[in-house]
């Protein structure tokens, strides 16, 4: 019959604006105030409404979300030595990037004039940057993770879009806050490597 | 943000009675206009590259840009407050966006959005790439990411909205007379010719010229000596 | 079926004998170490090229690429044909011509698919083609500097032949490439250049030849004289999916004549993949076809791999299927929503499919990091496994969690929802009488047609060739899953339309028989061999290709035996199936050029490169 296929295809459409509102009259009020509404509304059972209102509400980004590099110093209550890099400044991640958007300048010891494992500065031009990740991917230390920061959207590029080491660094507690699987994975991967490290270094002995 | 500042359009300098709260504003004739045009800035229906995608995503039902009023993408630069420029910028389409640019009405902004956009992202090394539209068209706000996410970009309309409730209908240029001056479309020649450079390239050609004579006078006076002195010989 | 084996005579299940023997010193063999197929002089290089595919049977021209080998100084034009029929691993052949006077005689009389390719070959390595019809430029402008694609070209930006550029480390310090050009900006003109006495191009050569009266061919117009008139479409046009542009001849509604002009989103990828090493190339790829940027990953991995001889882990395998299915799913998604949108149902059924699609993305972005530039697979493998959870852990103010456990999710999604949204996208549009209006029988397109321009993809097959890579080719472990290839036969819109809702079908069968098989080899190692940074390929060429969303995507790569590739050439099927788009178009109205280009379904990034 003419015309069935265009009534088919509405009542689609009016079934998507009835499932609209079922799912608001489940939920009630609390389809926007729990963690459990907000994941059955945008989990891969969900019907009607997805807004997520933004910026009241934000969908958490994952571990592994990439966004602009940062640096992981210690915290600032480290025992020993707060605020150190944990980079070593070996250059790794300037050599895999792709665009080439890293420039480190290594230090030199005043006296000896040699290498000095901390860079002394560190710069990313976020405006080459293309979010691959091979910088925090390839770095052997852990020293360079991809930031979960996007809200980083400025008036002026050619004063804010050169991140410099001050602006790089964060702590190794916000890395852990926002990738706390990997981050404790690294860890035990460290520790493992340290102990392997002094297993030789006793068995030398 | 101050949220009160951010979205109330009630002036907190002026004591309202609690009782007509509900009733009454008292507001700034800048506020009053820039609370209207914040929420309504339609932008134009215009992509460019891979951040295009991000941006129809951001106007689609998960991110929903119709609830800052922006869901009206104009095909026409008539009829539009915002170019978002999305996505690498080659030097085979600026004039095109100078011109689009040329044809909004103020007041108009502009929203570089992801890298390539604000400074020639990855592709900058490329020989037919823009290092940031910038260089031709006024750029308010930038968004960084390669592509920024959805959410990205509402932060940087937002920033957007911010900027535009600083401003002041008794400053703003487009009341001015003279104002609106067109952004010399620039010109495809053996290479990307921005015609503001044009004295510029005049000099570097001049100093071309000069330097091409010099190594010809050099040679014009080594030559007969090196003759002369084989005449000599 | 590695080996192309035609069935028409015993003679010619050999090619090189075959052509041998038939035309002597002409061919020969191409023996340089890792090199393989023909070499032919150019002289008889036409006679050669028919031979090809009339009697060895190729009649896919499915590449050409050049390379620019600077030591030895010639140009090479490599061919790349294969058989519709039967598949497998085709057949390459390559011609050469001296780089000072360069000149080489055009293949577009043999196959019209050599068009824009060739287009592509004058304007970025200067080979002019002798016999090409319409040999302008097509990436860059008339009146651009140099042919940027030869070895001893310099960008303005230019640092180092090669990355890793030496001035980041150790003694890094922020040169913007800005800062150093005269003018401030990315250009270099050439010496002397003034604008005094000097006019630009404009935009003559691109009309050129298009506004001379020509009756329309075929169409009756009831004797009633009317002027050609040249529209222009694009670059900003809100139909024509991004900065593609076409200038249209139209004699009162109906098209007689289409020139798409390209180069709007040139983005130098080729230039940029020499000098990237071979896995800087990776992230770039992504940003190719950005819809469908697992399916590039996994066309340039393997094209990588199979020169490498790099063994895959089975876990990877079957993450990069799913990936690449899921990532069909998508493209095919988000082309029905913007076809409709084309043919003038604005936003609605965008809407619906865009919905799935950020589903999916929110998979690919906890697996890979990013939504829509996953930069996940490596040389081996793929760069992580699956992740325990969807979603991520709130740390900023507003921040929502999620926390859906990842094989839950995938099966919720690709049991369930994917075959849900599927049927549902069917009842809303596949009867849909206006859409059948204004689809069938509307840009038809003979098979014969559709190969000789070089189309690939969905738009081939529903001309009613089953000339799909993962069956005709196959790689990965395509092999082990049941499948079908979706076929129509009458070539249209429709069919174009209809073939794509299948391969959606047939992308969820896929998904649904890797899902038990990935359950079963979690926690296998999912990245076989070393994960270092450089990584080094044999000399040699490989031309390697997989069958993408959008066509065949093959990647040809010349190495030279260093840590960066000599040569990176895209062959992309958006690209060269838009060699057929006039074709498709005249005859037809100027209204339904716009659905006729949505039915390609293009991506500029890939287009322009």
């Amino acid at each position: 019959m003419y015309g069935f296929g265009i009534l088919k295809g509405l009542g689609v459409t009016l079934r998507h604006l009835v499932n609209s509102y079922v799912d608001d009259i489940k939920w009630g009020v609390s389809r926007y105030e729990t963690t459990e509404a907000f994941e059955a509304r945008q989990g891969p059972n969900a019907r009607g409404v997805v807004t997520i209102q933004y910026p009241e509400e934000k969908m958490a980004v994952p571990e592994r979300f990439r966004f602009i590099p940062f640096l992981v110093i210690n915290d600032a209550d480290h025992p020993e030595a707060p605020g150190d890099d944990w980079c070593t400044s070996c250059g790794i991640c300037a050599k895999v990037c792709p665009p080439q958007c890293i420039w480190i300048e290594r230090t030199n010891d005043p006296e000896t004039g040699r290498p000095v494992p901390q860079p002394k500065n560190f710069y990313i031009d976020i405006d080459i940057c293309m979010n691959c990740g091979y910088c925090a991917e390839f770095c052997p230390f852990d020293a360079i993770k991809m930031d979960h920061d996007y809200e980083l959207a400025s008036y002026d590029r050619t004063t804010r879009h050169v991140f410099d080491k001050d602006v790089l660094s964060k702590p190794v507690s916000y890395w852990q806050e926002i990738a706390p699987t990997r981050a404790e994975e690294e860890r035990l991967g460290r520790e493992a490597k340290e102990a392997a490290k002094g297993k030789k270094k006793k068995r030398k002995k | 943000m101050a949220e009160d500042q951010f979205t109330g359009l009630n002036n907190p300098d002026y004591p309202i009675p609690d009782e007509l709260k509900q009733n009454v504003a008292i507001t700034t004739l800048d506020r009053l206009y820039n609370w209207s045009r914040a929420r309504s800035v339609w932008p134009m229906m215009f992509g460019l590259a891979c951040c295009a995608i991000e941006m129809i995503v951001t106007a689609a039902a998960r991110y929903d840009q119709s609830r800052f009023g922006m869901e009206v993408f104009r095909p026409s630069p008539r009829q539009c407050d915002l170019m978002i420029v999305s996505g690498t910028v080659t030097k085979k389409m600026v004039p095109q966006i100078v011109r689009l640019y040329n044809q909004m009405p103020e007041p108009r902004y502009v929203l570089a959005m992801g890298a390539c956009a604000s400074g020639g992202g990855p592709f900058k090394e490329g020989y037919n790439v823009v290092d940031g539209i910038d260089k031709f068209v006024p750029v308010d706000v930038y968004v960084p990411g390669c592509p920024p996410t959805p959410q990205a970009l509402i932060f940087g309309f937002m920033t957007l909205h911010e900027k535009i409730e600083k401003q002041s209908v008794t400053t703003v240029p487009w009341y001015r007379r003279g104002a609106n001056e067109p952004v010399p479309v620039p010109v495809l020649g053996p290479d990307l010719i921005d015609v503001r450079h044009a004295p510029l390239l005049r000099a570097e050609a001049q100093q071309a010229a000069e330097q091409a004579q010099l190594a010809d006078d050099s040679l014009a006076y080594d030559e007969p000596s090196s003759l002369e002195e084989a005449s000599a010989d | 079926m590695t080996e192309a084996t035609p069935e028409q005579s015993t003679d010619t299940s050999d090619p090189i004998a075959y052509l041998q023997s038939k035309f002597g010193d002409v061919v020969s063999e191409d023996t340089r170490d890792g090199y393989s197929g023909i070499v032919v002089d150019p002289r008889q290089l036409v006679d050669v090229a028919q031979t090809i595919r009339d009697d060895l049977g190729f009649d896919l021209l499915s590449s050409a690429s050049y390379v620019d080998y600077l030591e030895e100084g010639f140009f090479e034009m490599v061919y790349h044909v294969y058989d519709t029929r039967v598949g497998g691993s085709g057949l390459n052949f390559k011609t050469r011509t001296d780089r000072e006077e360069p000149a080489l005689p055009s293949l577009v009389g043999v196959w019209p698919s050599a068009d824009f390719q060739e287009r592509e070959a004058w304007d970025l390595m200067g080979i002019p083609f002798i016999g090409h019809p319409n040999l302008k430029r097509i990436l860059t402008w008339e009146g651009f500097e140099g042919h940027p694609m030869r070895r001893d070209w310099q960008e303005p930006f230019y640092e180092e032949d090669a990355k890793p550029f030496g001035t980041r480390w150790p003694g890094g310090q922020v040169i913007r490439g800005e800062m150093t050009n005269p003018y401030g900006m990315n250009v270099q003109y050439p010496e002397g250049f003034t604008l005094d006495g000097w006019s630009p191009e404009g935009d003559d050569a691109i009309y050129a030849g298009l506004s001379t009266p020509e009756t329309a061919s075929g169409v009756d117009i009831q004797q009633i004289r009317t002027d050609q008139l040249v529209v222009n479409m694009g670059p900003q046009h809100p139909s024509t999916h991004g900065v593609f542009r076409m200038t249209v001849t139209i004699d009162g509604e109906t098209v007689t004549k289409l020139e798409p002009v390209m180069g709007y989103l040139h983005r130098n990828h080729e230039k940029i993949g020499e000098r990237n090493t071979w896995l800087m190339n990776m992230p770039y790829t992504d940003r190719l076809d950005y819809l469908a940027s697992m399916s590039n990953n996994f066309a340039y991995a393997i094209s990588v791999e199979q020169m490498l001889g790099q063994e895959v882990t089975e876990r990877a395998e079957l993450i990069r299927i799913l990936m690449a299915e899921l990532t069909r799913f998508v493209s095919h998604g988000w082309f029905i929503g913007f076809f409709l949108n084309d043919l003038g149902a604005f936003l609605t059924p965008s809407v619906y499919t865009i919905t799935e699609r950020d589903l999916i993305l929110d998979l690919f972005e906890a697996v890979s990091g990013s939504r829509m530039m996953c930069n996940y697979f490596r040389f081996g493998g793929v760069a992580y496994d699956l992740p325990e959870y969807i979603g991520g852990p709130a740390v900023k103010p507003g921040d929502k969690a999620r926390r859906l456990d990842t094989y839950k999710f995938l099966d919720d999604l690709i049991n369930e929802r994917m075959p849900r949204v599927l049927q549902e996208l069917r009842d809303y549009l596949i009867d849909n009488e206006i859409l059948v209006a204004r689809c069938v029988g509307v840009s038809t397109i003979s098979s014969q047609d559709a190969i000789a321009y070089g189309v690939t993809g969905p738009v081939l097959r529903a001309t009613g060739i089953p000339y799909d890579l993962r069956r005709m080719d196959p790689y990965s472990l395509y092999e082990e899953f049941d499948f079908d290839i979706p076929v129509r036969y009458n070539g249209d819109l429709y069919d174009r339309f209809v073939v794509r809702v299948e391969e959606m079908y047939q992308s969820i069968r896929i998904c649904q028989q890797v899902l038990p098989r990935l359950k079963e080899t979690e926690g296998q190692n999912y990245w076989a061999g070393k994960r270092a940074y450089t990584v080094r390929v044999p000399k040699g060429e490989h031309y390697g290709h997989a069958e993408n969303p959008k066509g065949e995507l093959g990647f040809y790569l010349v190495s030279d035996g260093g840590a960066n590739p000599y040569r990176y050439h895209i062959r992309s099927p958006s690209f060269i199936n838009l060699t057929a788009l006039e074709e498709m178009c005249k005859g037809y109205k100027v209204a339904d050029v716009v659905a006729i280009l949505g039915s390609l379904d293009i991506v500029l990034g890939e287009v322009d490169r």
